[in-house]
């Protein structure tokens, strides 16, 4: 065990890496949510079809191959990412889309009367989902979006495997290094689960200063 | 670069065994996961307040740590305790655990999900144990289930090409292979997502129509 505790620069500087993929990945896939999961709503045709090949691509296919597609096939067609870049590409653009879901979701769940008083109110549309809508919606996404920032962070994993030195790579490092296998795996998920364990604590926190003063409908009351 | 039909064409059989592969990798550890999945929720019924507690943090474990290093440790450690399992063997054990953690939830929201009336009401009918489970509280239970389950199915199918990284040569690393004797990676990674879109998407279908006839539980995952 010294032995990999000995490479703690390493470890540490794995955790970052992983970190800031999480952190970065889940911004992207934030955004991403947004954008399509409202596009899914949208008035037009044209857009709800182009939201529904978004979802269906990167839902369909495997996250792994998404990322290989992305770091390997594409600078085929001359368009080059470096592995970070690559890998938070994919790691956004795939938990993305399940975030949708739960956008569409959860604006979905807000009550018909809602719309009916932004109307009475004389509110345009934007008006409408900006100060009525969204704002309901939200307390109603954050548990999935919890479950999902857990995905993503575990997602980070895979990136390792197109050469970014996350936690997983630099523990292969480690057992290639001292031809120890058991104790750089052990010491990688402890810190897996402890990053997962604070983002755990911190959407709940989230979830309960959004839910504040407010009736909260859980996904069971739908 | 230009496609090349010739590697399609090539690298397509290889793609297709390497499909059976990942399909029986799917199927086999679903139904650990399927199995594991409803012991993990009976047991977190127990009375017993250090069995739930010490099941929660355990399953809470396997759930917040990658797959990929639940792979490594399993196929890497176990040989170092003399335990020597092929890498298929290896891969579907890894995954059928991983996702039993998410199906128990699914199992134990389906069984929370009987009202408490239906086990008074085979009570009431002096039935025993047994046949309250058999009669009435499983056709009740299972039917929202298997929307969830079916989706957990899809999801496990597309974890699959993990494996490739323990060795398993599925439809991943059959593409891999291909693409690192001939240096072109355009065809067959685009074929594996072609294939897995094929796979993915028309099950995804199945299972919408699942959800519209079975009316399935909301399962906090």
């Amino acid at each position: 065990m010294n032995e990999v505790l000995a490479f703690y620069p390493m470890l540490i500087d794995g955790t970052i890496v992983t970190i800031q993929l999480t952190i970065i990945g889940a911004i992207v896939a934030l955004v991403i949510s947004f954008i399509v999961g409202l596009s899914r709503i949208s008035p037009y045709k044209s857009i709800r079809v182009a939201a529904i090949i978004y979802l269906e691509f990167f839902r369909g296919s495997s996250a792994l191959v998404q990322m290989f597609f992305i770091y390997f096939v594409l600078p085929m067609w001359g368009i080059y990412f470096d592995a970070i870049t690559a890998g938070v590409i994919a790691c956004g653009c795939n938990v993305g889309a399940y975030g949708s879901e739960a956008v569409r979701g959860a604006v979905l769940a807000v009550d018909k009367d809602q719309h009916e008083a932004s109307k009475a109110l004389n509110y345009s549309n934007y008006e409408k989902y900006r100060y009525v809508i969204i704002p309901q919606a939200i307390p109603i996404m954050i548990p999935t979006f919890g479950n999902l920032l857990i995905e993503l962070m575990k997602l980070t994993a895979v990136c390792s495997l197109i050469t970014i030195t996350d936690l997983t790579f630099v523990a292969q490092i480690i057992r290639v290094q001292t031809a120890l296998t058991l104790e750089p795996f052990l010491v990688i998920l402890v810190v897996y689960f402890i990053i997962a364990s604070i983002l755990v604590k911190i959407v709940d926190l989230i979830a309960k200063k959004f839910s504040k003063g407010r009736n909260v409908m859980t996904a069971g009351d739908k | 670069m230009e496609w090349s039909w010739d590697h399609a064409y090539a690298v397509l059989p290889q793609l297709l065994k390497g499909l059976v592969i990942t399909i029986e990798a799917t199927i086999v550890a679903s139904l650990i996961a399927y199995i594991l999945g409803l012991a993990i929720a009976i047991l977190k019924m127990s009375k017993s307040k250090t069995t739930r507690v010490s099941l929660y943090w355990m399953t809470e474990f396997i759930r917040r740590t990658p797959i990929l290093v639940q792979l490594y440790v399993v196929f890497y450690v176990l040989p170092d305790f003399g335990i020597f399992l092929e890498a298929f063997t290896c891969g579907v054990i890894v995954l059928g655990v991983h996702f039993s953690t998410y199906t128990s939830e699914v199992f134990r929201a389906g069984i929370d999900n009987v009202s408490k009336g239906q086990w008074e009401a085979a009570k009431s009918l002096n039935y025993n144990p047994y046949q309250a489970w058999k009669y009435v509280i499983l056709p009740q239970a299972i039917p929202p289930m298997i929307p969830p389950l079916a989706n957990y199915l899809i999801t496990m199918f597309k974890e699959t090409p993990l494996l490739a990284f323990i060795t398993v040569v599925e439809l991943f690393r059959a593409a891999d292979q291909y693409s690192n004797s001939y240096y072109t990676y355009l065809e067959p990674m685009t074929l594996v997502g072609l294939f897995f879109l094929l796979v993915s998407i028309p099950s995804a279908m199945i299972a919408m129509k699942l959800e519209k006839k079975f009316k399935p539980i909301k399962v906090a995952r």
